[in-house]
């Protein structure tokens, strides 16, 4: 799988751009010489990148990743980005647990992950060095703080000798560079203690890799001007720091070589760069102005959730409530008692929240009240991993309740697709007066991607109809009484007159909503909840099946945030000869209406999932298609490269059980259940 | 001292300023015709069957708040009465509002968003002393703290009801029941000391057998800006009869009731015998009034910023009840929660003309051409 780059020729300080793992995408490099200050210095042009950063908690390796990407966001590149970091705010200094990473792959084509492996890793001292090192190909580039390689800080992590020094890294193209001793020099005459000035070396390493792969720094360095508007000297530190990083790369003879990489071709339009917890908030935003209902959140603090109470509460001027509650299920309660006087009620939170907020959550089925309930899910269970991502909560969504209490679930695919999944849920939850869950994760929150911003004008009407008048044959008020296409009942908000009614948990009769323990009642009503979240699949539009060759025996199937991984795992199938569909669900509950009947016409159907297999059995259990499940639970997305190799081995017929490269860490199941194969119910 | 303001609760300025309810709320409620604040108790009654056992404190109650009600000059959708999970948070469905019978203990959050959200409203919670002090002990203080424009009923009979008797949160030390044969050993709470250790704006206690006193506490509670808790004492004549028999007998209750009236000087007790003096830590004692100098009897004062006195107030009563104040423990003026809530959103709306497409695009957008 890893090569050499012929294309790449090693400049005089032997600095390679590293190697490509990749077999998505062909790779193109050219190499052109310019001379700047006496110097001669060669500028190779790329397809594609991956750079990861690496530091301790404090060394600000997240503002750095961030604003590099905003960097390349904003040069026109594709991007998929990976945030990593601890769950601690700050593990003791230079400590394994205190390294915080963040990767980065960008391209002059689309890309669909953050890149398996990186191509080049910064280190900001030697725990990063110790704590990514072996996720560097060997070849790559690596460029190293040598200033913290001290021996207090390699004892610190176990380094019995300095590795910069000792030939231990001779596999990679090592450079060493004293970054912060570089960065105090530059900012001696800053006015900042030597402390304060050495915490500028995340921008002085910003500067040195804008430099090295030709990033605009306008953007950077307005940034800093706003960032630190109330504090000058900051930011004029900060900027002196940037800049200083930026001439050293231009000048210096550690670095002959710098990297272009052209942007990639997209759809005319307006872009912008963007989070999943981003999208997410102004997809809520949106929905309240779409639907004309204020925003009501209700949300306790969570990671990774938090953001979306934190963007939410910014947008005051548009309507949006935000209530910071005691707990999670005052959280759920506030915005369901809010949807009672009419609001758009919201709750976000991770998977232990919703935990929390089951009992809620069952009552706004019985009460039949919109509600929309963001699960951004984290590795569990219990506390888990709250930094990390998983799909683990997918159960937890369906069926994480007391009683028949059926609750639609959507997920999105990727950052920018939490806008469109935020107005889904909106969407379903306004016409079927329903409580709805979304599915997103700690990797789809927290990376980031190009997004085609949408104009208000193309985004659907939301308005719902409240009632004003009876309903009744006899002028009475049926708040139970329901619409004979989406089963929503009439939805009348306190104050208009002359529809007082009482809702509540106890079971309701039909029409009238009173207390009702009557059997055949019952029986009627809870069939009758669970026949609305059906009725929803008809709203929804053909599953889309990505089979471009149209002869694929094989099927892979997921939901969430493995879509990229997925989708960069069928390329590499693709150019290898073979053949695959992709299917690539929205809708988890109800599953689409034609979704039986396509995974019936394949041979086999894969299934993989950051969980132990929750899609794969209710598919199976569904549709008695003897579906493979293959999974993951490592706090981090897939690997492309892993994923193809699974994928391939069931479309070669592989058989069952096969030592993958990576058995260690995952999980292949394949169930030899004597149900027909594609047979669907 | 403060000053209080006592202004309606109810104001109506549907989608005017200082009032942003959405324009689709306000459009549908004014669809629905003239409001009609001119009711009777019976506008206020629902056609279901009250399901309370026969003798339930719980009826003298739903009487007295129907009764007086309509003096509030609120029209009844406008009212909404929400409760949790016990036999009190049945009492929605008697009532001829708009309500929700909620889960166990979340009454007060379910009603803090529907209070925050529309301010046009009359919100009043109904809950009982499992549901608000156990397992909705969180949501109930954290109410208090922030001030929402809501009515608390805390009906307290000190046993759990519904449930078919087990001890509650207020039962006694040594208290038997089906869940402590050998008698209770947790401490109660005092709901009024703890509403006040969470610096509640209006705290009021009543007796539900007490008409006139429950009608005068309810009114100012429901005339009070802010969070209001009014602790009711209710009779369980199932599993818990007669707990309030000490202060409701005609002998003893004059003996062991201190009637709480602003402005007034705490003298009770047949004959004025007994009264309330400061003691020498800050807080208050019982003193035989003929014992102590006029000057040393403490007058009645619920408008005080400092709610220690309160606190001392309802420090005076021991768990067999024994120097129950009732009446109006605390009543501040305190801006509310659903009021800066609007504040914020009205500042934000002035200094801000961004429209969703504005925020959509965002500071950093840039646009490929074809």
């Amino acid at each position: 799988m890893t090569g050499t780059n012929p294309g790449i020729t090693p400049a005089a300080s032997g600095v390679a751009p590293g190697m490509h793992t990749a077999a998505d995408a062909e790779f193109h490099a050219a190499e052109t010489h310019t001379a700047t200050g006496g110097l001669v210095k060669s500028v190779v042009a790329l397809d594609r990148v991956v750079i990861r950063l690496a530091g301790d908690s404090g060394d600000g390796m997240q503002l750095t990743g961030n604003r590099f990407t905003s960097e390349t966001a904003a040069f026109g590149n594709d991007l998929k980005t990976l945030p990593n970091f601890p769950a601690e705010i700050r593990a003791p200094t230079g400590t394994l647990p205190g390294v915080s990473s963040f990767q980065l792959h960008f391209a002059d084509h689309g890309v669909m992950t953050p890149g398996d492996a990186p191509d080049v890793l910064v280190v900001m001292n030697p725990a990063a060095l110790k704590a990514n090192l072996m996720d560097l190909p060997g070849g790559g580039l690596l460029i190293a703080d040598s200033d913290e390689f001290t021996p207090r800080n390699l004892a610190k992590v176990g380094y019995a000798s300095n590795p910069l020094e000792d030939g231990s890294l001779e596999g990679w193209q090592l450079v060493s560079v004293p970054l912060t001793s570089m960065t105090t020099e530059a900012l001696k005459d800053s006015g900042l203690g030597k402390k304060e000035a050495e915490r500028s070396k995340n921008m002085f390493t910003l500067g040195l890799l804008s430099w090295m792969y030709h990033r605009p720094t306008e953007g950077t360095i307005r940034f800093l001007e706003r960032q630190f508007r109330r504090k000058p000297l900051i930011a004029a530190a900060n900027i002196a720091a940037f800049r200083a990083g930026y001439n050293y790369g231009d000048t210096t003879e550690a670095f002959a070589v710098s990297y272009e990489i052209k942007p990639a071709p997209m759809a005319p339009g307006r872009y912008r760069n963007i989070s999943g917890n981003q999208a997410l908030s102004l997809g809520l935003v949106a929905a309240g102005q779409l639907s004309g209902l204020p925003v009501f959140l209700g949300a306790y603090p969570i990671t990774p959730a938090s953001d979306i109470l934190h963007e939410l509460s910014k947008h005051k001027a548009l309507g949006v409530r935000t209530f910071q509650a005691e707990d999670e299920i005052a959280g759920i309660g506030a915005a369901l008692g809010a949807s009672f006087g009419g609001a758009l009620g919201i709750t976000t939170t991770s998977g232990p929240g919703v935990a929390l907020k089951a009992e809620t959550i069952g009552l706004a089925v019985m009460t039949e009240l919109p509600l929309v309930i963001v699960d951004v899910q984290r590795g569990g269970p219990s506390t888990g991993l709250p930094t990390k991502t998983e799909q683990s909560d997918l159960l937890q969504a369906l069926y994480g309740r007391n009683g028949e209490a059926p609750v639609p679930v959507i997920a999105p695919r990727s950052p920018g697709d939490c806008f469109d999944a935020a107005v889904e849920a909106a969407r379903i939850a306004l016409t079927y007066r329903t409580p709805v869950i979304l599915l997103s994760d700690g990797y789809l929150a927290n990376g980031a991607e190009p997004w085609a911003v949408p104009a208000q004008a193309d985004l659907p009407d939301l308005r719902p109809v409240f009632a004003t008048e009876p309903n009744g044959e006899d002028g009475e008020f049926l708040p139970y009484l329901r619409d004979p296409e989406t089963l929503a009942r009439a939805w009348a908000v306190p104050g208009t007159a002359g529809l007082q009614h009482r809702i509540g948990g106890l079971e309701k009769a039909d029409r009238t909503g009173n207390i009702s323990y009557d059997a055949d009642n019952h029986d009627f009503m809870v069939r009758t909840r669970q026949a609305k979240i059906d009725g929803i699949a008809a709203s929804l539009p053909a599953t889309e099946v990505d089979d471009p060759d149209g002869d694929a025996r094989v099927a892979v199937i997921g939901w969430g945030s493995t879509y990229g991984p997925i989708g960069a795992a069928c390329r590499r199938i693709r150019a290898s000869g073979r053949s695959i569909a992709q299917v690539h669900l929205r809708h988890l509950n109800p599953l689409p209406a034609d979704l039986g009947e396509i995974l019936a016409r394949y041979d086999r159907v894969v299934c993989p999932e950051m969980n132990l297999g929750q899609l794969a059995m209710v598919l199976r259990a569904k549709y008695l298609v003897d579906v493979h499940s293959h999974t993951q639970v490592r706090g981090l997305p897939f690997r492309a490269a892993e994923l193809a190799a699974v994928l391939q081995d069931v479309i070669d017929g592989t058989p069952a059980g096969t030592t993958h490269e990576t058995a260690d860490r995952t999980d292949t199941t394949i169930l030899d259940t004597p149900a027909p194969t594609g047979a669907a119910l | 001292m403060t000053a209080i303001e006592h202004t309606s609760p109810h104001v109506h300025d549907l989608g005017m300023p200082g009032n942003p309810i959405s324009a689709a709320i306000a459009e549908s409620v004014e669809a629905s015709g003239e409001k009609n604040a001119t009711l009777k108790a019976k506008d206020l009654k629902t056609d279901q069957e009250v399901r309370w056992c026969p003798g339930c404190g719980d009826y003298v109650i739903l009487n007295a708040v129907q009764s007086f009600l309509p003096s509030l000059g609120i029209a009844r959708e406008d009212m909404v009465i929400v409760s949790g999970i016990g036999c009190s948070s049945r009492f929605p469905y008697y009532m001829n509002t708009y309500g929700m019978h909620s889960i166990h203990g979340r009454a007060p959050a379910i009603a803090t968003g529907l209070a925050a959200s529309r301010p046009d409203l009359s919100v009043w919670v109904v809950t009982g002393d499992g549901d608000a002090l156990s397992i909705g002990g969180n949501h109930l203080i954290h109410t208090l703290r922030r001030n929402v424009n809501l009515t608390i009923l805390l009906f307290n009979n000190r046993i759990y009801g519904l449930t078919k008797g087990q001890y509650s949160p207020t039962s006694e030390v040594g208290k038997v029941t089906k869940s402590t044969p050998m008698g209770s050993i947790d401490a109660p709470f005092n709901p009024v000391s703890l509403a006040l250790g969470a610096d509640a704006t209006f705290v009021g206690r009543a007796m539900d057998s007490d008409r006139k006193g429950l009608t005068d506490v309810l009114r100012q509670a429901a005339e009070h800006q802010g969070t209001s808790l009014v602790e009711i004492y209710q009779n369980c004549n199932i599993f818990n009869d007669g707990a309030f028999e000490l202060l409701k007998d005609p002998t003893t209750g004059p003996m062991w009731t201190i009637p709480l009236v602003h402005g007034e000087p705490l003298v009770f007790g047949p004959g004025g015998a007994s009264c309330v003096v400061r003691d020498d830590f800050g807080g208050l004692r019982i003193a035989e009034t003929n014992q102590v100098d006029a000057s040393q009897i403490v007058v009645h004062d619920a408008h005080r910023e400092d709610p220690s006195y309160a606190f001392a107030l309802s420090r005076l009563s021991s768990q067999d009840l024994r120097y129950s104040p009732m009446g109006v423990f605390r009543s501040v003026a305190k801006p509310t929660y659903d009021r800066m809530m609007t504040d914020q959103l009205e500042d934000a709306a002035a200094q801000s003309s961004a429209t969703l497409d504005d925020l959509l695009a965002g500071n950093d957008s840039w646009t490929v051409s074809s």
